[in-house]
């Protein structure tokens, strides 16, 4: 009976480039790779080689998806890693001096600012508001430093985020599939350790042991507006976003503005200014337009209905500006309220004399929101934590929207 | 089962004479898979036909499918493997009746406890015992929604193919099995357990290629309805329903459009048959709202044969 399978020796026979080749080729891709900031691992370009030496090198199709299979983990990849394929195999075939060129344009290109000198003391900012249309800015460092969080001086902002970083947002748990041993006398015997305890009693099941339904802790998911209404409010939200990120298990945190970016791994940092400064420079769109119901509805489509969002407590915050149609935002949120557990919307504006929620994109949302409490300050954060912890009771009743 | 390919074309055709029909990329990732043995993680939109490569590998290599569907919550006694506690008591008891238990140490009774005969072995045990015949093909779906623990203990497993039941010693493959894992992507695997696999997003099928699929998998719908079908689905797609139609349901209303003995797309026929391709009523509503007679109108076509 012949092995069922190939041995990795057979692979070999499909072409016969030298191992060397299949080597160079892997290595020289993979810094190519690290050059454009996708994370290539060693033990990937190791497999790289040797999926070249199992689909050969002769052709291009084979070698683009031997290298994408083991080179590529995220789809968001494939247009960057797409093109640096094409730029290396043209010049591996071709001539090699339009590597250099092609990838410095590629890096080039590539290149978000980096938001190291974010001191926020720009004199520019005071008229950052005065224009009450939207501000289209291009440059991340350049638009960060003229935020201001209201009345807050850079101290007073840095003070906040240690105060921030106290809160804690448990959230209402919910049951597990998985049972835990119990206290107390329940319905499900605990056989293991049952077993356990008749072994000391030479086999006699003298002393019983039960189980019961363990509890879980709600995934907790942060959508934060960074357009330009939002301004100066976002930089110290973000700072929320970023202590509740690091604070808590199974928390996500996006930004949404022209478009959505999801920054929980950048917050997940330990360093919190470090945390601050990669999530700042991942987010392209800071103070862009507002299309809450358009980038709500990518929320839904890509990542909140697939799972993310279940039985999950979401909080939006956000000032409730929207330019789009009201229409979509509506339906999205209720479709988010449909899956969550809780959906809270934190609102800066709310706090406002006389504010009502007049904002067309606020007022279409209303009706889908559980909780929807202000967001200026601290107090304001600290009722939004006990908010969250199930202290307060619901200004919606779930059962009786959105069926009219 | 047929000798091991040693080609991608070989796995190409391979999958089609199991009615799957596989892009390049997948095809190449497939064979990948195979010759490097290496898990393979799929991730794409729900209904791309994901979960259906592990079947058709299982049927293809002859070896035992063994599927792990994973949950939120899911543990060691439910992933890899259990002790039949009942099963343990009613022999305590038994020993204990025959005044076995006296005479025997408990150490001496201990050991007959935890014997293979009370281990309920799970997917990922099963996965790693050795069979005679070819090795198993273990499915693992839907990971992203197991825990974070989980993945980890799934990653040491993945990495050597053997596991450890501390009161029996080492379990191991002495051919490791086919690995699939899926993915929807509600949340990112981790990195390190992406490392160890290859790595494929699965995309919806182009319209010629889905034209074959249902071809295929329902051959007595006429050639035009089922290109008109696959045309509507492809502008079904473009309409950012809430929930775009995957492959199965292609299939499902191409079936239910010939079961009404239909050879061409009718607007009334599209109204009738439509939940066999929305699952929302808000989808159903923008489709209606977009206009069914257009829709039909476009998939006529788009759905014409090239003369």
């Amino acid at each position: 009976m012949t092995s069922p399978w190939p041995s990795p020796h057979d692979a070999d026979r499909s072409s016969d480039p030298t191992i060397e080749d299949a080597e160079t080729i892997a290595t020289a891709f993979a810094r190519v790779l690290r050059g454009l900031a996708i994370a290539v691992p060693i033990g990937n370009v190791l497999a790289f080689t040797e999926a070249l030496g199992a689909v050969g090198i002769d052709q291009r199709s084979r070698v683009y998806w031997a290298a994408r299979a083991t080179l590529v983990r995220r789809p968001e990849d494939v247009p960057l890693f797409d093109r640096a394929f094409a730029v290396f195999w043209e010049s591996r075939t071709g001539d090699e001096p339009t590597l250099e060129e092609e990838l410095q344009r590629i890096t080039i290109a590539m290149d978000t600012d980096d938001s190291d000198d974010d001191d926020g003391s720009d004199p520019d900012a005071a008229d950052a508001d005065d224009d009450p249309t939207i501000q289209l800015r291009f440059s991340a460092t350049e638009v960060l430093r003229q935020k201001d969080f209201g009345a807050y001086s850079d101290d007073e902002l840095r003070l906040a985020q240690q105060l921030m970083a106290q809160l804690r947002f448990v959230g209402q748990p919910r049951h597990s599939l998985r049972l835990v041993p119990a206290t107390r006398h329940h319905r499900r015997p605990d056989l293991r350790r049952t077993v356990h305890a008749s072994l000391r009693a030479g086999g006699e099941p003298v002393e019983r042991h039960w189980r019961e339904p363990g509890q879980r802790m709600r995934r907790m998911v942060l959508l934060l507006d960074v357009s330009g209404s939002m301004e100066p409010y976002a930089r110290a939200l973000l700072r929320f976003v970023q202590a509740a990120v690091a604070g808590r298990q199974k928390v996500e945190a996006f930004a949404m503005g022209t478009r959505l970016t999801r920054i929980t791994k950048e917050l997940g940092s330990r360093d919190p200014d470090q945390a601050l400064r990669l999530a700042s420079s991942r987010v392209s769109d800071w103070s862009g337009g507002t299309r809450l119901g358009e980038t709500l509805r990518r929320f839904n489509d890509e990542w909140g209905v697939r799972g993310m969002a279940r039985g999950a407590i979401v909080i939006v915050l956000s000032d409730g500006w929207d330019r789009g149609d009201p229409q979509l935002l509506a339906d999205q949120m209720q479709r988010l309220q449909r899956i969550t557990h809780e959906l809270v919307w934190v609102n800066p504006l709310k706090v406002t004399p006389g504010y009502a929620p007049l904002a067309r994109g606020m007022a279409a949302a209303l009706p889908y929101v559980d909780h929807f409490v202000e967001g200026h300050s601290m107090a304001a954060m600290e009722e939004l934590a006990r908010v969250v912890s199930g202290a307060a009771t619901r200004t919606t009743n779930r059962k009786g929207n959105g069926h009219a | 089962m047929t000798d091991p390919p040693l080609t991608v074309d070989d796995v190409s055709a391979a999958l089609a004479a199991n009615s799957y029909l596989a892009d390049e990329g997948l095809t190449t990732t497939i064979f990948l898979a195979l010759a490097l043995r290496r898990p393979l993680l799929l991730e794409g939109e729900a209904g791309v036909g994901k979960t259906e490569v592990a079947k058709v590998l299982s049927r293809w290599t002859g070896g035992e499918l063994i599927r792990l569907q994973c949950y939120e919550g899911i543990d060691v006694s439910q992933a890899v493997y259990d002790w039949d506690y009942s099963r343990q008591l009613l022999h305590l008891r038994a020993a204990e009746a025959s005044g076995e238990a006296l005479g025997a140490g408990t150490a001496a009774l201990e050991g007959q406890l935890y014997d293979e005969r009370f281990l309920l072995k799970r997917a990922l045990l099963r996965a790693l015992t050795p069979v005679p015949g070819p090795p198993p093909v273990l499915l693992i779906d839907e990971i992203d929604r197991a825990d974070d623990e989980f993945e980890a203990y799934l990653l040491e497993v993945l990495s050597d193919f053997q596991i450890t039941v501390p009161e029996l010693g080492v379990f191991r493959a002495e051919r490791p099995p086919i690995v699939v894992l899926t993915s929807n992507r509600t949340r990112d695997v981790h990195d390190a357990l992406k490392r160890r696999c290859l790595y494929h997003w699965v995309e919806h099928p182009t319209f010629e290629r889905e034209v074959e699929i249902v071809r295929m998998r329902v051959p007595h719908v006429t050639l035009g309805l089922t290109r008109q079908v696959a045309a509507a689905v492809e502008s079904l797609r473009s309409l950012h329903l809430y929930k775009p139609p995957g492959v199965a349901e292609t299939i499902d209303w191409a079936t239910a459009l010939g079961r009404l003995g239909l050879t061409q797309l009718t607007e009334a026929s599209v109204n009738a048959t439509l939940g066999a391709v929305l699952k929302y009523r808000e989808d159903v509503e923008r489709v209606q709202q977009h206009g069914i007679a257009d829709l039909v109108k476009h998939a006529f076509e788009r759905g014409m044969l090239p003369a």
